[in-house]
């Protein structure tokens, strides 16, 4: 079956993007498809490749990254809110004359018809955030 | 068409879990998961909405439990317990997830 993940919430806010992550995980293990996980509201900052947790936390950016490498994942970040909430890629600091980018490895800056695209596209969008 | 509900409030901080309940039609479900676990505590407050709620089947997150000290004797009693691969499969089961966030 395929999935679209939607999450709203920023790492180390609650627990929405480790859930996210788990049923992510869980559902690529039982060998479903992960259409697109999308990242909207606070959930932008999970795109920022300038976290540093304490060695002893787990590292809520690299996981997405190591995931999205290893099963090949679309990760989205909304631009809109990303451009609120200074998550920047390559294109982003040239539009916006920024000094500099943070997108992490595996997330890609793209508009809400990327949602709605993955909602349509796949057989379910869960939905994780506040 | 059968849903699958989401809450991951604690309905001492939110009234997502009681609007929830307010709204699953029989034949859907609803998946307490994250602080939303809270809902299943014996001698709780919001006990009488959650025990005995007929025609809805009742999950939550072991994880989320175990995290928060939900021991099974502090349960209601026919809650189901699934781990995330078990959210997976509720959520294939079902024809559509419904997250009340």
């Amino acid at each position: 079956m395929k999935f679209s993940i939607q999450v709203n919430e920023g790492p180390y806010q609650h627990q929405a993007t480790d859930s996210a992550y788990q049923f992510t995980k869980a559902a690529l293990e039982k060998g479903h498809e992960i259409f697109r996980v999308f990242f909207y509201h606070d959930g932008v900052n999970n795109g920022t490749k300038l976290t540093t947790p304490p060695q002893d936390d787990r590292n809520i950016v690299n996981r997405w990254s190591e995931l999205a490498e290893k099963h090949d994942l679309d990760m989205v970040v909304c631009v809109a809110a990303a451009q609120r909430r200074g998550i920047v890629d390559e294109g982003e600091m040239q539009r916006n004359g920024k000094d500099a980018e943070n997108i992490a490895p595996g997330f890609r800056i793209s508009g809400l018809g990327q949602l709605i695209e993955a909602a349509v596209q796949a057989d379910r969008l869960v939905v994780f955030g506040d | 068409m059968s849903i699958l509900h989401t809450v991951n409030k604690s309905p001492f901080e939110k009234s997502s879990v009681g609007s929830c309940l307010a709204h699953a039609l029989e034949g859907s479900s609803i998946l307490f998961y994250e602080d939303a676990v809270y809902a299943v505590l014996k001698g709780a407050s919001i006990e009488p909405l959650v025990a005995g709620f007929d025609g809805v089947k009742l999950y939550a997150l072991g994880a989320d439990l175990k995290a928060r000290g939900i021991t099974d004797d502090k349960m209601i009693d026919g809650i189901e317990i699934v781990d995330y691969a078990g959210f997976v499969d509720l959520s294939a089961e079902h024809d559509k997830v419904q997250a009340w966030v």
